[in-house]
Parts: structure tokens; sequence; C-alpha cells
């Protein structure tokens, strides 16, 4: 355990240590908007929570005494390519109101969009009619506050997991500590979501997977409803790779019976079959489309109320009205609780289904 | 006169709405004739009530 932690110390180092050859250039205030009263703010940081961020931000306010935003956050390390890798950290960004000179070129980030672009030397935004930035996008290989949240989650399974089996296996086969709390949740989707759906069989090779799948999702939305305000399962791209893990393993376990069941349906007239063939097609990728598109909708529309909520009692600002919103963020953030075990749940469930389908033996 | 779009939204919602309800409706009325298995009903009206709930985030995402 010693050993981890020095272990996880000296990761963290590497990433937040990373040394930079960067260096920031003042940006006139011209550009930067100014405050459109409390609503704008609060939309505004709602619409900027929900985004990736390239730093992770704890908390922001305005100095008395220069009148200026303060912002306490974690710098993370920014990797663009742009005909070779820069390197610099995102504290060098300020917020967009910097540009940041990398060997001989020029980025700046763009706030509102939550994207780095290259520009010129003044760091000036080109905009065309639709309000369409066509500056060049570097392609952003950051390790952004989602990807550092993820990483965090694989260390804290990788460790939390593989001590619980050592411990289980010196104990011969009785929990101890923690493992007594996790090892009911990993029995439940071992014998009440993977052996009835997949089959006393076949269940031990995807075992691993859905494990692996319902404990990453718990987390991730156990730790989007802490004052760190990580969405990271409410970002597509994140949800859409893990339904792409689900779809790749359907359909490379999938057996004979399974894609006979889908381009000739047995049973059937031969009419039938040819108008079946196709729908059967669209359904192997809707099923893995609906449950990317099922996680990221409820994470994000959780995170959306929960801050609508909590921005409320600032829009308010009396007794009554601050506190019956407070009372209904309260109450929010316990069905918050309940839908993030529920999510992780429904997907592991669904997953196991889906597996379940492709190693289906014919015995009809 | 032009409907706006959002009105199909608040169609979708009402929508998913009943067929969540119906789901919660039947779950519950096969609890109360066969309490013992009320595990497996609950398991099955979750899986239907999301597969419900995808169809309506996918009708709101379509807007």
């Amino acid at each position: 355990m010693k050993q981890s932690k020095y272990l996880l110390s000296i990761v963290f180092l590497l990433i937040f240590g990373l040394s930079t050859f960067a260096s920031p250039i003042k940006v006139s205030d011209k550009e930067i908007k100014e405050d459109g009263g409390i609503k704008t703010e609060i939309k505004d940081y709602i619409t900027h929570h929900l985004k990736d961020s390239h730093s992770y931000s704890l908390t922001s306010w305005v100095d008395e005494d220069t009148g200026k935003k303060v912002y306490l956050e974690l710098p993370l390390p920014v990797i663009l390519y742009d005909n070779g890798f820069h390197f610099f950290m995102s504290s060098k960004l300020k917020h967009g109101k910097t540009v940041v000179e990398s060997n001989d070129n020029f980025y700046r980030l763009n706030y509102d969009k939550s994207k780095i672009f290259k520009t010129n030397k003044e760091g000036v935004f080109e905009y065309d009619k639709d309000n369409k930035i066509l500056n060049y996008a570097p392609l952003d290989f950051s390790i952004t506050k989602n990807i550092s949240t993820i990483i965090l989650v694989a260390f804290i399974m990788f460790f939390l997991f593989t001590n619980l089996a050592k411990s289980f296996a010196e104990n011969k086969g009785i929990s101890k500590g923690i493992g007594r709390f996790f090892e009911p949740i990993i029995l439940y989707i071992r014998d009440e979501i993977a052996i009835p759906n997949i089959g006393e069989k076949k269940y031990k090779n995807y075992m691993s997977f859905l494990l692996t799948i319902f404990f990453f999702i718990w987390f991730l939305n156990m730790l989007g409803l802490t004052p760190l305000g990580v969405n990271v399962t409410g970002n597509i791209a994140v949800t859409f790779s893990l339904a792409l893990l689900t779809f790749l393993i359907t359909n490379f376990t999938a057996n004979k019976s399974y894609w006979g069941h889908i381009f000739w349906m047995p049973g059937v007239p031969v009419l039938i079959k040819i108008v079946l063939a196709p729908i059967e097609l669209l359904g192997v990728f809707i099923k893995p489309f609906s449950l990317l598109i099922r996680l990221y909708a409820n994470i994000q529309a959780g995170h959306i109320v929960l801050y609508s909520l909590i921005g409320l009692m600032f829009i308010f600002q009396n007794l009554i009205g601050s506190s019956l919103s407070f009372v209904l963020a309260f109450f929010i953030s316990i069905i918050e609780i309940l839908v993030a075990l529920l999510q992780a749940y429904i997907f592991t469930m669904l997953s196991a289904l889906y597996f379940g389908f492709a190693v289906a033996e014919d015995d009809h | 006169m032009e409907i706006p779009v959002i009105v199909g939204g608040g169609l979708v919602v009402i929508g998913v709405g009943i067929g969540i309800g119906l789901t919660g409706k039947g779950a519950m009325e096969a609890i109360g004739r066969q309490p013992d298995a009320s595990g497996k009903i609950q398991v099955a009206a979750l899986i239907l009530a999301a597969l419900v709930e995808g169809i309506g985030f996918a009708a709101l995402f379509a807007l």
C-alpha cells in the first residue's frame, strides 16, 4: 500500500510538473466580454461546467483590492500537435486572456468554446458571419480535466481491486474492511446480471468487462456529484467509447446463430426475411447508440438541473425563494446519487443482455 | 401560424412520461399479485423504463 502511494505521487508530480517552454503575452482587455448580470453569469457558468476544461478549477473570487478575478486551480499540461508537439501548462493560457508562444507559434484559448486556436502574435480571432472562428485549431492531446479524472479513477480502481483480491486470497475467501462493502456488489453483478443474461457456461469471459464498466461508470458518476465539478460521464465522447467497447465485444464474440438471426431470420416466410434483415442490421447499431445516449443525457440533464437549482438561490436572494431552491437542490442531489448507481447498473445490465444475445445457443 | 419546434419536445416528454408511468403501474400491480417475484419484476421494469427513456432522449436530441 505504501509503495502505491509513492507511485501515485510520482505520477502526479510528473503530470503537474512537466517542464514548459512557453511564454505568455498579454492581450488587451478589449475582446473580453463584460458581465451581463447574474442570470447570464449563471448560464455561462453552467455551459462552461458541462464542457471539458484545460485546468482543474476549484474556486474563484474577485479580489477586493485590485478588483480582478482570482482563480484557484490546478494547472494541467496542454499538448498540441501542429507540425510537431507543443507542450505547456494550462496556467499559461490564463482563461484566454493571454497568447501563449511555443516554438514560434502562437496559441490562444477561446474561453467560450473551451478550445485552443492558433493565432497571430496579437491573439486575434477571426469570425465569419455565423460567429464561427476561422482560425486553425491544432490537434489537442491535452491532459484535460476529464482525462485527468479518468486517470485518477483508473488508479483508484486498480489499487482498490488488486488489494481486495489479494486480501481475499490471503483470508481464504473472507472479505475484510472495505471489501465487505464491495463483495456483495460484485456478487450481485455475477449472480443477478451476468449469469441470468449470458448463461452459466459463458459468463466468465464477460465478467471482467462488466465489473470494470460498472465500477468505472459508478465512480465517475459519483465524482461528478462532488464539488470538484467534473462531468466525465456527461461527455458524449466518453460514453461513445464505452458504448463502442460494448459494440465491439458483442459483435466479435457473436456466434453463427446471432448473425443468422440478423441476416436470415429463421422460422418466417422468405419475403419477411428480406424485410427483416435491414431492420435487424440497423438494430445492431441502435443498441449501443441508445446506451451512449442514455448515459450521456441522464448525467448531462442531472447536472443542468442541479446547477440551475443552485443558481436559483443566487437569483432569488431572499429567504423564502433561496431556501426553497436549496431544499429542491438537496433533494435533487439525493436523486442524483440514486441515478448515478442506476445508470451504471442499466449500462452493465444492457451490455450483459446484448452479450447474451450474441452467445445464445440455437436450441429451437 | 408556425408551431415552434420546442412544442415537439414537450410532446415527447408527455409521451415518455406516460410510458414510464404505465411501466411503473404494471410493475406495481404485478408485485401486488406476486410479491415473491418482486426482484425479477423490478429488474424488468427498470430495463423497460430505461428503454422508453432512451427513445425520449433520442427524440429530444433530434430536435
